[in-house]
């Protein structure tokens, strides 16, 4: 278990970075369209700043809430992609080909727009909910055991 | 075009340090700045998008997990006793290195409009991008549209890694 850090200085400049990256990651990942990023990148940030509330203020800790809710969310990105591709079944098309993604009012080349968009999103969530869970469980450590003792058994 | 020597040199001089350190927490940290420079290496040839994944996957969530990974660990495993190298890598590995150097001699000049890479599907991509997904960034386009399927793997393979490192490292008992 991961415990609260005790400096004031790391709880203190976690507090500023943590809101910053994730609004960082968050515009990474709707401006993949236009610049470099997108989804993957977008939700390694996402997840790189939950691990970092949970380092400085604990898994535990009203701060990292989020961190702790989003481990709910493993495979969720995955069926958000998925669904997407289905939808385009649905449609009458070829799995993820957002042409036929049924949205009234939309051309071709914006439902292929909103379907990049969707997708993206399901990447970050996938990437962001794997990266918060692997470190849990690299970290998760109740009784003192330490990994190559659990390896010998 | 200046900068291709030092950062070539400071690439080689942290691989080098990474694998030479005594003490892997060291050799984790040194691994970082490795990714970095490599970052900075993908950004100087143009491959925004590669420099952007390296530099926050390779130099951040990496280390990351290779820290925890560490801190599990008790002090004397992260203190690694090197053996002598074997007679067959001194021996191989330069004579390999000299094998690849030969083969890049014949692979295309950087950039050159008329290599392979760039003749083949490329230009389709690039030309009908905008026109027909509204995605300016081709690399969007092609990673999330035309080979989504590509992708939506790639996804399943991370979740898959996900599950894997719960089942193996979490505590099921309580």
């Amino acid at each position: 278990m991961i415990h609260p850090h005790d400096s004031v200085i790391v709880r203190t400049l976690g507090r500023i970075v943590i809101p910053v990256a994730q609004l960082f990651g968050f515009y990474v990942l709707v401006f993949g369209q236009y610049g470099p990023g997108g989804g993957f990148v977008g939700g390694v940030i996402l997840a790189a700043s939950m691990i970092l509330a949970i380092l400085v203020f604990g898994l535990d800790a009203p701060d990292s809430r989020i961190a702790s809710m989003v481990l709910h969310g493993d495979g969720l990105g995955l069926l958000i992609f998925a669904f997407v591709g289905g939808m385009c079944l649905i449609g009458g098309g070829q799995f993820l080909n957002y042409t036929y993604l049924e949205i009234p009012g939309l051309d071709s080349a914006s439902r292929h727009y909103v379907g990049i968009l969707l997708t993206q999103v399901g990447v970050a969530v996938d990437v962001a909910v794997t990266g918060v869970s692997i470190a849990v469980s690299l970290s998760t450590d109740d009784n003192g055991v330490t990994g190559k003792e659990v390896l010998d058994g | 075009m200046t900068f291709e020597l030092p950062l070539l040199i400071l690439l080689v001089m942290t691989a080098a340090g990474a694998l030479l350190v005594k003490d892997l927490i060291s050799a984790v940290f040194i691994l970082g700045s490795y990714s970095f420079t490599l970052a900075l290496v993908w950004a100087l040839l143009g491959a925004v998008d590669v420099a952007f994944v390296e530099a926050v996957v390779g130099a951040g969530l990496a280390t990351v997990f290779f820290l925890l990974t560490l801190f599990r660990a008790s002090v004397k495993d992260t203190q690694i006793r090197r053996s002598p190298v074997p007679l067959v890598a001194v021996v191989g590995l330069p004579l390999l290195a000299i094998l690849l150097l030969y083969g890049a001699g014949d692979l295309p000049a950087f950039g050159d409009p008329a290599s392979p890479a760039s003749t083949h599907i490329a230009p389709t991509y690039i030309d009908n991008s905008v026109s027909q997904t509204r995605t300016p960034n081709v690399v969007t386009a092609v990673l999330m549209d035309y080979r989504a399927l590509d992708t939506l793997v790639e996804t399943i393979v991370i979740f898959t890694a996900g599950i894997a490192c719960a089942l193996i490292l979490r505590n099921n008992d309580k």
